[in-house]
């Protein structure tokens, strides 16, 4: 299994968020779907230790996460978080980024064309980009890291359906190219379906299902 | 050098006269700072006068040990104040604590040591009070940018830690930023100062007679040493309290104060 949570309790600002949460995501496309607020985007911090639970243990193919580097981890296991959040500067900096703090050299143009983008983006100042466009920058410079897995936590909830419909798009081309597992946390069940084989469904920080899309979110 | 100015307490009293002029247009203005006015107006006055009598008995002991006991408190109560200011950095008061020690310290260790001051408590006693006093400010004002931003800026922090950057590489932007907003005041003041601005020291000296060049030098000495102290103050309290945003494994943690 790619991941393995193991009776999951997680708290924030007083509130349980997860309760007893024992789930299983395997290699490949799943996606962690459920209402607002039920939980989804706490598990997917998890996944890659941007917090930790307050109780029981997450397993990445079969090591409990405490037990990695914690840098490491995030760098194989990188999470594109649901708002843009780009650094100052212009794109090639921003997705030069991360690879530059792992020491790593970066083909811009490759990454951008990867994410949607063209090589004219490179020179761009990220703070001037549509929200559609910073969203592709913020894939980008996650693929420059070229992670094992992708952690998308609503990437398409801040645009509009054409825009949706591209970033969908370029998700699955990306599966197809690199060898990549993507956890896709979503709240639009017909999404989970378009885009993921495994689904976690979630309600009220409770696991209420899990298994192949197919078979829990017919069409 | 012989103090030539004997100031009454209704003179004192007098000079409040800009205050009630300040007092008149907030409240026309409503800005609601009168009673803050106010109060600073009771404090300092109380806080003065407290002070006034302690120094000369420290003065008339001519004791060291009274003068560090003074200082000790004076870092005590610069740390509490300031902790108010940076309300939404956790856990201020330890950093805060340390860089106003040092500040102190190696301000008071420098001059003393250089032997521009001889070490005794008619010299120590107002370059502490001063080096702590605009050290405390310096740290604040640094402190309260940074919880202010860390606050507006998490989703930002927490993108780039998902990159694998660590804690200090993630808040290194906004660390920089509440240096500068701590030490620009003092930076600026320092560039004008004897064009549209005369520091105090220069200023006290004249008043009670002495030669503008001595004054001048005298307060180049202060001046500098008050610029060094401020940038370690500032430099200490930050760098030491943007860590307590995190955890020990580069997470942010969840906003604790107001």
């Amino acid at each position: 299994m790619l991941f393995d949570l193991r009776d999951v309790d997680c708290e924030r600002g007083g509130t349980i968020v997860l309760r007893a949460v024992t789930a299983s995501i395997p290699e490949g496309a799943s996606c962690v779907a459920g209402p607002s607020g039920s939980g989804k985007s706490t598990l997917l911090r998890l996944l890659n230790r941007l917090a930790d639970p307050d109780s029981g243990a997450v397993l990445y193919r079969g090591t409990d996460v405490r037990e990695r580097d914690v840098l490491d981890l995030r760098r194989e296991v990188c999470l594109v978080p649901q708002l843009p959040a780009l650094l100052d500067g212009d794109v090639a900096a921003n997705v030069r980024f991360g690879a530059e703090l792992a020491g790593r050299d970066t083909d811009v143009g490759r990454v951008l064309r990867l994410a949607g983008l063209d090589d004219s983006y490179a020179g761009r100042d990220a703070g001037r980009l549509s929200v559609g466009e910073q969203q592709r920058v913020m894939l980008a410079r996650a693929l420059a890291l070229e992670p094992r897995v992708l952690l998308l936590d609503e990437p398409t909830s801040a645009l509009d359906a054409e825009s949706t419909g591209a970033i969908e798009e370029t998700l699955t081309e990306l599966r197809e190219r690199l060898d990549l597992s993507v956890v896709l946390v979503t709240h639009d069940l017909a999404q989970a379906r378009r885009l993921a084989d495994w689904v976690v469904r979630l309600e009220s920080g409770r696991v209420m299902a899990t298994g192949a899309v197919r078979d829990l979110i017919p069409a | 050098m012989t103090v030539g100015i004997d100031v009454s307490l209704g003179e004192v009293a007098a000079s409040l006269v800009l205050v009630a002029i300040a007092l008149a247009v907030s409240l026309r203005w409503r800005t609601g700072m009168e009673s803050d006015y106010l109060v600073a107006v009771i404090r300092s006055f109380i806080q003065l006068t407290a002070i006034g009598y302690v120094i000369q008995a420290i003065f008339d002991e001519d004791s060291i040990a009274l003068v560090v006991a003074l200082i000790v408190v004076m870092v005590l109560f610069g740390a509490y104040t300031a902790r108010g200011r940076a309300a939404r950095v956790p856990g201020a008061f330890v950093p805060l604590l340390i860089a106003l020690s040092l500040a102190a310290v190696a301000t008071l260790g420098l001059v003393v040591g250089l032997g521009i001051f001889e070490p005794e408590p008619r010299y120590l006693v107002p370059v502490g009070g001063m080096v702590i006093g605009n050290a405390m400010i310096a740290a604040a004002v640094a402190l309260d940018r940074l919880g202010d931003e860390i606050a507006d800026q998490a989703s930002r922090i927490e993108a780039t830690l998902a990159l694998g950057a660590t804690s200090t590489q993630a808040a290194a932007p906004i660390v920089r930023r509440s240096l500068r907003s701590g030490l620009i005041p003092i930076v600026d003041s320092t560039k004008t100062t004897g064009l549209i601005f005369f520091p105090g020291t220069m200023v006290g000296m004249l008043l009670a007679g002495a030669e503008p060049i001595d004054a001048v030098r005298l307060q180049l000495v202060l001046l500098w040493t008050l610029f060094g102290a401020i940038a370690i103050a500032t430099l200490v309290a930050t760098n030491l309290a943007y860590r307590n945003f995190f955890t020990p494994f580069h997470q942010l943690r969840e906003p604790s104060g107001p």
